[in-house]
């Protein structure tokens, strides 16, 4: 009977467990079900349980599209450039926050960094081509008014890279600081004092207690990040590439979109999707990994 | 240099930079704004940077005259609230049972939705389960696949966690049954970061794109989002056949692109100034405990 009075006791619980539960048993675990479709030939009317199993052929065929490896070299190189410019942006951001001492510009320019965040890359595509837009663009039309050239931001490859990376600076700079200033505010204010007292200046100051405030912070994201080096978002690189520079625009995501629903090639689609979330999590446990290792602290 | 000045000097210096931090951060929304309040003639010869030209309201006019617009505005409002409340209510009564230590079978749950936050299907599984469940072209399709957040459900429970125990086992003792408890005390005491995952929930489904883009070819379902890439995309078209010397594509023209833009916009813009306070809070929880 014991069992009967935990369960009478807990059916609440349980009762309210349900629907998440088959949510996640359908929308997330149903998903895991299909991956199957990468071992068979599939096709609509079979079905994924009718459709015929055809081992590692479509692993075969992606390993030896040209595709495959331009798009891998794609989400890897732009993560790694990204990284390199996005990930210090932040950190300088929130010193200078920090060390500011009027409270209401203080949160006034907390407020507007933060924006960038909460604007859709769509919309943020919209406003990458009429600020670097060739023709029309606010940069280029102020460049040509002053005699220079026009830089083709979004045609040229190379210079496209470089509107990827500055539109990502600017859409996770601000946000990028939240995690910083949290960190910061645990540092105790007697050691700037006793800092002051020994005559160290504002940036030995910065040097010697803020940045070492930081310093688990740091490890922790830079190790997310590297976690992350595979796994790229769809709507960035999809929304601000094109044609023209697809060579470097196409990734990992915008490739497995473009040959499973717009080619219709369903089985490699999904063999290069579970090639990215299997490699993605081992990088990710990986990750997880090292941060124990270094900080003593687990992102998971 | 004596120290005070050598301090003031400091403080000016980062003061100005964090102002033009912010000045280019903000540079791209007024060159847009003023975009969309000028005249075509003077945006496509180039005159208008931080200040309208001809300031009119012509491309605002077209923008709301244009039915399938304001539609669209409607639909992705109504998508959004009832993406959020659902969002929410699932997260909610996940997040509860989840956080009593004694309820049998919680590590096996827990488990299994921490493994899909680090392994998934990918899209094209997610698609064919969407297309078997008849959902293609249909709203649902863009609010049941993303109903819970594994990572804001963690969040909330570790919210929850914080709470004092003895308040629940109080009530209970009290005669409050578990839905009570969860209604009565949890959920008051948790209006911070019931407000920041409000926030998350709603702005990710009315910014969402790539799902719109899979699941959606009815015109009549098009979220804003959808609507706005096809206008940019028609730039980029134009953009890239006139470099080839090529014509043909149609122009959208750039100041009604402009107003479109600011119009999917303002809406965020309204109501995050009011939950601010609460999401930096929220963040920085999720940060500390997550």
């Amino acid at each position: 009977m014991k069992g009967n009075v935990y369960f009478r006791r807990y059916w609440q619980l349980y009762a309210l467990l349900v629907l998440p539960l088959a949510y996640f048993i359908v929308f997330k675990y149903g998903p895991m079900w299909g991956v199957q479709i990468a071992f068979k030939d599939f096709n609509f009317f079979q079905g994924i349980t009718g459709s015929e199993w055809i081992g590692f052929d479509a692993f075969r065929e992606v390993f030896r599209m040209d595709d495959f490896y331009r798009t891998l070299r794609n989400t890897i190189v732009l993560n790694l450039l990204d990284l390199l410019v996005s990930f210090p942006a932040p950190l300088v951001l929130a010193i200078l926050l920090y060390e500011l001492k009027v409270v209401w510009f203080k949160k006034l320019s907390q407020t507007i960094l933060y924006i960038p965040h909460f604007i859709s890359w769509v919309i943020i595509g919209g406003i990458v081509y009429q600020v670097f837009g060739t023709q029309s663009g606010m940069i280029n039309n102020v460049l040509t008014s002053i005699g220079f050239q026009a830089i083709p931001f979004l045609t040229d490859k190379n210079d496209w890279v470089i509107t990827y990376l500055l539109t990502g600076v600017w859409q996770s700079a601000g946000w990028g600081t939240i995690l910083y200033l949290a960190a910061l505010t645990g540092i105790n204010r007697e050691l700037f004092e006793a800092a002051e007292v020994d005559g160290a200046g504002r940036m030995k100051r910065i040097w010697h207690i803020t940045i070492p405030g930081m310093k688990t912070t740091i490890a922790t994201l830079l190790i997310i990040n590297l976690g992350n080096m595979i796994t790229i978002g769809f709507d960035r690189p999809y929304v601000i590439g094109n044609v023209a520079v697809r060579d470097y625009s196409d990734v990992l995501s915008t490739f497995v979109y473009r040959i499973g629903m717009e080619s219709g090639q369903y089985t490699l689609a999904t063999v290069v999707g579970l090639f990215q979330a299997v490699v993605g999590l081992i990088f990710v446990l990986g990750a997880n990994y090292a941060s124990k290792k270094l900080t003593d602290e687990s992102i998971m | 240099m004596s120290e005070r000045t050598a301090n003031r000097t400091f403080d000016i210096v980062t003061t100005i930079l964090v102002a033009v931090a912010v000045l280019l951060c903000l540079a791209p929304f007024i060159h847009i704004l003023s975009i969309s309040f000028s005249s075509n003639r003077a945006i496509t010869s180039g005159e208008v940077t931080l200040f309208p030209v001809d300031f009119n309201l012509k491309a605002y006019g077209k923008v709301f005259s244009d039915m399938s617009m304001i539609r669209s505005l409607g639909f992705t409002v109504m998508l959004t609230v009832i993406t959020t409340v659902l969002s929410m209510l699932m997260t909610m009564i996940a997040a509860y049972p989840l956080t009593k230590k004694n309820l049998k079978g919680r590590k096996t749950i827990m488990f299994m939705i921490v493994v899909t936050m680090f392994f998934s299907g990918g899209i094209i599984p997610e698609y064919i389960l969407v297309r078997d469940l008849h959902l293609l072209n249909n709203m649902w399709s863009l609010i049941l696949p993303g109903l819970i957040s594994p990572f804001y459900l963690i969040i909330l429970i570790s919210f929850f966690n914080g709470i004092p125990e003895s308040l629940g086992e109080a009530a209970e003792i009290d005669g409050s049954s578990q839905f009570g408890t969860l209604i009565r005390i949890v959920l008051p005491l948790s209006l911070p970061v019931l407000a920041t995952l409000s926030l998350f929930y709603g702005v990710g489904r009315w910014n969402g794109f790539q799902d719109t883009l899979m699941y959606i070819q009815n015109p009549d379902l098009f979220p804003l989002q959808l609507k706005l890439y096809q206008m940019i995309q028609n730039n980029m078209v134009s953009e890239l056949s006139r470099l080839e010397g090529a014509s043909g594509a149609k122009i959208t023209p750039e100041g009604l692109k402009a107003a479109s833009v600011i119009f999917a916009t303002v809406p965020i813009l309204l109501v995050y100034p009011w939950l601010q306070r609460y999401f930096v809070s929220g963040v920085m929880l999720g940060a500390v405990k997550g």
